[in-house]
């Protein structure tokens, strides 16, 4: 099968750069799959997991929080504001993570807490996929 | 003119404070690796980042969809300078420079009559800018409890710096922060944030952009790339403001060490001389004393 490029970037570091047949990103308007010769798409990333199944055949996962992925027909870029890899996360830093969003949502305004309300049920969802309580 | 016992005290007094010097040398050696290692695995992000703002920011064009932080208020009557400092001294003249730099930019801002707000990261910029401008400070930032700078600690100065925006409270906004060139070059830097100023990656990039899709839509991701641009500068100037400390300490440090080296020669010759002098002087007394006999 054809690979590409993957790339994922966090802004502390370079997490994954390989040759893979295909990778699961969580795009805002639902889950797409890319692989070789994606036509070249920009779309925004909700949190989610990715994942990557390296040319080699390995599947590798990783838990994102928001971001944006640049997918070319040569390659994919995905610029994660924090990314981790599944073995890796902790219940608690989830939980530190809703928290956080939580307490901005006090004295967010209206189209504001829309968004933030959403983006704590993604992550209280995301916690349930990963970590089985 | 002292004492034996003087010279003794005053060398083995430098020799301790030379120590001190020479291993904080070391440490800021080995710190100054992980900073540059640190600000080199940020790059990429912030390269991307840059490429990928650059596409989309054309692909917007002179829409009005682009949001304001892109295009400014459209004024420039208040400006908000964002100073970011180490927290610590005995580096050299790191802070000052800094400091002198975000200096001489209020003092022309304030000669054209503009108003100025000031938010300080770090300690050291604060102590400076205060002497001077103690009422123009609306903020500070800091993050002396921080032991290694994460992107959540840039992230927060970029909520606050957008927060202030949402509220009108500036037209433009300037990092100070000093680049990190070489162990013993750092240039203090004034960068635009607000406004976002593409530069010259955006000409770089226009010729490689192809025709993308957007999801949702190009404005969308715009409204949602920018506030993290500026979170990414942020935290790029924090990891170049570390390393550039680093680099600062250790030579200064290194030339405090020399210092104390050539100190300790000067007065080990001093008191050997003495010594001499003094053995001379007893001999003397001896031999005089049985002469006398």
């Amino acid at each position: 099968m054809a690979d590409f490029n993957f790339e994922l970037v966090s802004p502390e570091r370079l997490l994954l750069s390989e040759k893979v047949t295909e990778v699961v990103i969580p795009a805002t308007e639902g889950e797409m799959t890319v692989m070789a010769n994606h036509a070249p798409t920009m779309t925004t990333i909700k949190p989610g997991v990715v994942s990557v199944k390296t040319a080699d055949g390995k599947t590798e996962r990783f838990v994102v929080f928001g971001g944006f992925a640049d997918i070319l027909p040569t390659g994919c870029t995905l610029l994660a504001e924090s990314a981790v890899h599944v073995d890796e996360l902790d219940r608690t830093v989830l939980e530190n993570r809703i928290d956080a969003v939580r307490a901005e949502l006090e004295g967010a305004g209206d189209e504001k807490k829309t968004r933030l309300e959403q983006f704590v049920a993604e992550l209280t969802k995301l916690g349930e996929i990963v970590i089985p309580a | 003119m002292p004492s034996l016992k003087d010279l003794k005290n005053r060398i083995a007094s430098v020799k301790a404070t030379q120590k001190i010097t020479k291993a904080m040398k070391m440490v800021a050696a080995a710190k100054l690796r992980r900073a540059q290692e640190a600000a080199e695995a940020a790059r990429p992000y912030s390269q991307r980042m840059a490429a990928v703002l650059a596409n989309i920011a054309q692909a917007v064009g002179a829409d009005d969809s682009a949001p304001a932080l892109m295009t400014g208020t459209g004024k420039d009557d208040t400006h908000l300078l964002v100073v970011c400092t180490a927290e610590r001294g005995l580096c050299g003249g790191f802070n000052s420079q800094i400091a002198r730099h975000a200096r001489d930019h209020v003092r022309k801002l304030l000669a054209a009559g503009k108003t100025v707000k000031i938010i300080c990261v770090g300690k050291k910029g604060f102590d400076i800018l205060r002497r001077e401008y103690a009422s123009l400070i609306i903020d500070r930032v800091d993050l002396r409890e921080v032991k290694k700078i994460g992107f959540e600690n840039a992230d927060q100065i970029g909520h606050k710096v957008i927060a202030l925006f949402e509220k009108g409270e500036f037209d433009v906004c300037t990092l100070f922060y000093s680049e990190f060139k070489s162990v013993i070059a750092q240039i203090p830097t004034a960068q635009q944030l607000i406004p976002a100023s593409a530069g010259p990656v955006a000409a770089e990039a226009s010729d490689a952009s192809a025709v993308y899709e957007y999801e949702p839509d190009a404005g969308a991701i715009l409204t949602d790339l920018i506030p993290r641009n500026i979170s990414v500068q942020i935290f790029r100037a924090l990891l170049e403001n570390v390393a550039g400390e680093m680099g600062a300490k250790m030579s200064a440090m290194d030339n405090a060490t020399r210092n104390a080296g050539d100190m300790i020669n000067k007065l080990t010759l001093n008191y050997n001389r003495q010594r001499q002098a003094q053995i001379t002087k007893e001999l003397i007394e001896i031999i005089s004393g049985a002469e006398a006999l």
